[in-house]
């Protein structure tokens, strides 16, 4: 379990403690004597839902589309008692390994969210007999009853109060909580913050659809609404598999690359990670930080095109030899061109060998014709191959290489980046190559074209 | 493009030399049973659309359901395997089918079955627009197959609309409806399930069980959710299709994102089969080949939509252990080298893919493809006896379309058939090369 802050702990029981009074002092609402049933049919509605939360994506953070059911009490419990009630449900949410701190929160703050979303309700819809009522009147043949506008306005302006109450006061939690620990925050992470306003507002009509669902179906509304539920939820569930299996094979593929060279073996993978912790520190949004690991994991895949013999010579390369290395990041693009969601970590892949000064290849680019995704991966890279071991030489320390990433910074690396993984060093811990002795029948190359300290050498023809 | 194709050939002359009896060929090979539907469903569509003369005062729930179609039909979603799908569309075409009364409620719709399906129809044109627009299928085939479900319903549904209202608890209405539903479902179902056999070339029973696997879910949640559609109707009016707007479409990403993720998925895996090309191990173009012509032979052979994808990622990956060779075979023609090396070769590629732990059948597919088809306590599985056929073929034939060199294929193999390869496989091969070149496949 980790530990809260004690500006995290002080929060935690004010909102504990406004929930408590909320649900102690607040009217009931309806005087109905059935409305126990009502609340324990939308409490478990609420519960299903919260119980299961749809991943976003991978590692980033989680929706669940509990608050349909928070927003359906609203209506059909008249006020804020009834949603505030479901809200708290979340304290009983059926995922394991909740820490008690966590549901505690959870629960208070739906159940808060419940209330203000409720007391909006009534004091816009001016309305003090429950809606229940005149949509039942609403079903019946020859009834001239139609629903007033002032419900709709009234239901969207509880949905709105609701979500912001919501996220209000979970930001505040993550505010404290981040500041007492120095990685990033499990759950919530603010790129995904739009979206997951967007799907709030989005399926809050869900709500009102229930409510209109009760006077006939009653609580089996919320029964019938759960189908439809969880066919989505299967739908996530599916994408997120085969997310992770997607990233796997990609992963393995990769590795089989490597599997011709002992010495870069697990490169790809490193450098993918550092690329990631470079995009962490310069604030990228997820999904370009997810591209730019992307273009990390493949950014040497073209290697592949270019002979074996090339690539294990020992001594000076030929100016066709060097060529055919310099070759390789179009190789690459050619392999993976056609991955249709790779898209800017193509531009990464091709361009990792340029530099800031124009002297790199494939294109020469200089400064900032060199895409960010470039940028990035170029100093990953190099990192990487100094801090591992060749048969040429024994790995570098991390000082020493970062000493050697600021001394080229300007030159070849973009100073901006250097600096940014210089940070990020600190704030993550490195795990570099595991020291091992290559096998007897493993092939050995005895230059690395990554090596910024050692470079190719070159035999120049007359 | 279409044109300046059209035009070439014209200046060819082969268009022009064409025989007759070639052309009637050609269209034949426009399938009857596509043809059958969208022929039936212009007969019905110009039937119902002047019906919508007389809808009078139900006009505004005709025109907002008309839309909300619409809507759906913009949201057209692609499914894996090539499927095409208007979850939203469809929801609200069979709400408007089912609808029992729409608040405020002076009586039951006045919309008959006739102008429900001109409503549906018109929506669904008006929603494809774009998509043509936009340079996309029109998906007429989709479109005919769920308005003639739709039809189905609205024909059924209203003269029991009456019977089931107001007299009966809300579940009767209820029972009715999913009934209707599911009935709806399985038409469409059994006429996509016809159109695919078609299409791909695969057993009608096979497409229709895939059918099914792969749609049931999406079927419900749509029935379901029309369902909700009607009864929340009756109570918000026409205001319900607006409020319920934003959870479907949230439901329909769901499954969008999950359509995306198996396609990049196919893709990427695509791609990174062509390492060994462009390490020069094999021929360019070999694993993409060698996987189009397993994928025939395999729904030659009747396998579902679930092993023929597997098949497919094996066959894409067969030779990525080749990696493992310090030297490219020469030709990469691995026919030609000892089953030692072969073996090494399978064994190594499966342990790749082994380590992605979530292919571990594509993984024993592609261990298994060395093994002859007798002569070991072992039978390999089907996916590796085709991989094992269709990769000997690929060896000696490449991209040639030349007839008399996939005949001296098919014949060399034939030659080593008792042995080494499983007859059925080989002569589903020969049916499925006899039927059409291998570059268009």
């Amino acid at each position: 379990m980790r530990r809260l802050s004690l500006g995290s702990w002080l929060y935690l029981a004010v909102i504990v403690a406004v929930a408590s009074a909320i649900i102690a002092i607040a009217p009931t609402g309806t005087a109905d004597k059935t409305w126990w049933k009502y609340y324990a049919a939308l409490a478990a509605l609420f519960l299903i839902c919260a119980s299961t939360p749809i991943p976003l994506a991978a590692r980033q953070s989680a929706w669940s589309p509990s608050s349909a059911a928070t927003l359906a009490a609203v209506v059909v419990l008249h006020g804020g008692f009834g949603a505030a009630m479901v809200g708290a449900s979340a304290v009983l949410t059926l995922r394991r390994q909740v820490p008690i701190y966590e549901r505690l929160f959870n629960g208070a703050m739906y159940a808060i969210a419940g209330y203000a979303a409720g007391v909006a309700f009534l004091a816009v819809s001016k309305e003090p007999h429950p809606f229940t009522a005149h949509m039942l009147q609403a079903t019946e043949i020859g009834s001239p009853h139609g629903l007033h506008r002032t419900l709709f306005v009234a239901f969207g302006v509880a949905a709105l109060v609701h979500v912001l109450v919501n996220h209000g006061l979970l930001w505040g939690m993550l505010l404290l909580d981040r500041r007492s620990r120095a990685a990033a925050p499990r759950g919530e992470s603010p790129a995904a913050l739009p979206m997951l306003l967007a799907y709030d507002i989005l399926f809050a009509g869900l709500g009102l659809v229930i409510a209109a669902l009760w006077p006939v179906m009653h609580y089996y509304a919320a029964a019938v609404v759960l189908v439809p539920l969880s066919v989505a939820r299967w739908a996530m569930g599916q994408f997120a598999e085969q997310q992770r299996a997607h990233a796997a094979t990609l992963a393995a593929l990769c590795q089989a690359v490597e599997t011709k060279d002992f010495y870069t073996r697990g490169h790809s993978d490193r450098v993918s990670r550092g690329a990631g912790m470079i995009a962490r520190q310069i604030k990228m949004p997820s999904n370009r930080i997810e591209a730019v690991r992307f273009a990390g994991m493949l950014h040497d895949v073209g290697k592949l095109g270019v002979p074996t013999k090339v690539l294990q010579k020992d001594g000076a390369l030929t100016e066709e030899e060097y060529a055919a290395i310099q070759l390789h990041p179009m190789r690459g693009l050619e392999i993976v061109g056609e991955i249709g969601f790779l898209n800017e970590a193509l531009t990464g892949i091709m361009h990792h060998h340029e530099r800031m000064d124009g002297r790199g290849y494939p294109m020469g680019f200089a400064g900032d014709e060199i895409p960010v995704f470039a940028k990035i991966i170029a100093v990953a890279d190099a990192f990487d191959s100094m801090t591992s071991t060749r048969s040429y030489r024994m790995a570098r320390t991390n000082e020493d290489a970062v000493a050697e990433l600021r001394k080229s910074a300007g030159s070849q690396f973009d100073p901006k980046i250097v600096e940014a993984f210089v940070s990020a060093l600190e704030r993550e811990q490195w795990k570099g190559q595991e020291p091992a002795l290559p096998r007897e029948y493993e092939i050995l190359t005895s230059q690395d074209h990554d090596d910024p300290i050692s470079p190719l050498r070159v035999i120049e023809s007359r | 493009m279409a044109t300046a194709a059209r035009q070439s050939r014209y200046r060819d002359g082969e268009v022009a030399v064409r025989p007759a009896a070639h052309r009637w060929q050609a269209l034949q090979s426009v399938d009857t049973a596509r043809l059958l539907l969208l022929g039936s469903t212009a007969i019905l569509v110009a039937a119902c659309v002047p019906q919508l003369v007389h809808i009078g005062q139900s006009s505004q729930a005709a025109i907002a359901f008309g839309l909300f179609i619409a809507f759906g039909e913009l949201l057209r979603l692609s499914l894996p395997g090539g499927r095409e799908a208007a979850p939203i569309a469809m929801t609200a075409a069979l709400a408007l089918a089912m609808a029992l009364t729409i608040a405020p409620a002076h009586h039951l719709p006045r919309i008959s079955g006739a102008q429900v399906v001109a409503v549906a129809a018109l929506g669904m044109a008006l929603g494809a627009l774009p998509h043509i627009a936009a340079g996309r299928p029109a998906g007429g085939t989709g479109m005919s197959a769920r308005l003639v479900a739709v039809a189905l319903v609205a024909f059924i549904f209203r003269p029991l609309a009456r019977m089931i209202w107001l007299s009966h608890p809300w579940y009767v209405a209820f029972g009715v409806m999913a009934a209707l539903a599911t009935l709806a479902w399985l038409l469409e179902t059994v006429i996509i399930a016809i159109i695919r056999a078609e299409d791909l070339r695969a057993r009608y029973s096979v497409t229709l069980a895939d059918e099914l696997r792969v749609q049931w879910r999406l079927g419900l949640a749509v029935g379901i959710s029309a369902i909700i559609t009607v009864f929340g109707a009756t109570v918000m009016g026409l205001d319900e299709l607006a409020v319920f707007a934003g959870p479907l479409f949230v439901i329909q990403l769901a499954f969008r994102r999950y359509a995306g993720i198996r396609a990049t998925y196919l893709q990427t895996v695509r791609a990174l089969a062509q390492v060994t090309e462009v390490a020069g191990y094999v021929d360019s173009g070999h694993s993409r080949r060698v996987s189009k012509v397993a994928l025939a032979v395999g729904r030659e052979l009747g396998m579902s939509e679930r092993d023929l994808l597997k098949l497919e990622y094996a066959a894409l990956m067969h030779d990525i252990g080749q990696l493992s060779l310090v030297d490219p075979i020469p030709a990469g023609a691995t026919v030609d080298v000892g089953p030692a090396k072969t073996r090494s070769i399978a064994e190594f590629g499966a342990e790749v893919i082994g380590q992605t732990g979530v292919l571990d059948e594509v993984a024993s597919i592609v261990r298994f493809q060395w093994l002859p088809y007798r002569g070991h306590s072992v039978r390999p599985p089907l996916s590796s006896r085709i991989i094992r056929v269709v990769n000997a073929f690929d060896d000696q034939v490449a991209d040639s379309s030349d007839r008399d060199r996939i005949a001296a294929a098919l014949a060399n193999i034939r030659s080593r058939m008792d042995y080494e390869y499983d007859p059925a496989v080989v002569s589903a091969l020969a049916t499925v090369t006899n039927r059409l070149p291998v570059s268009r496949l």
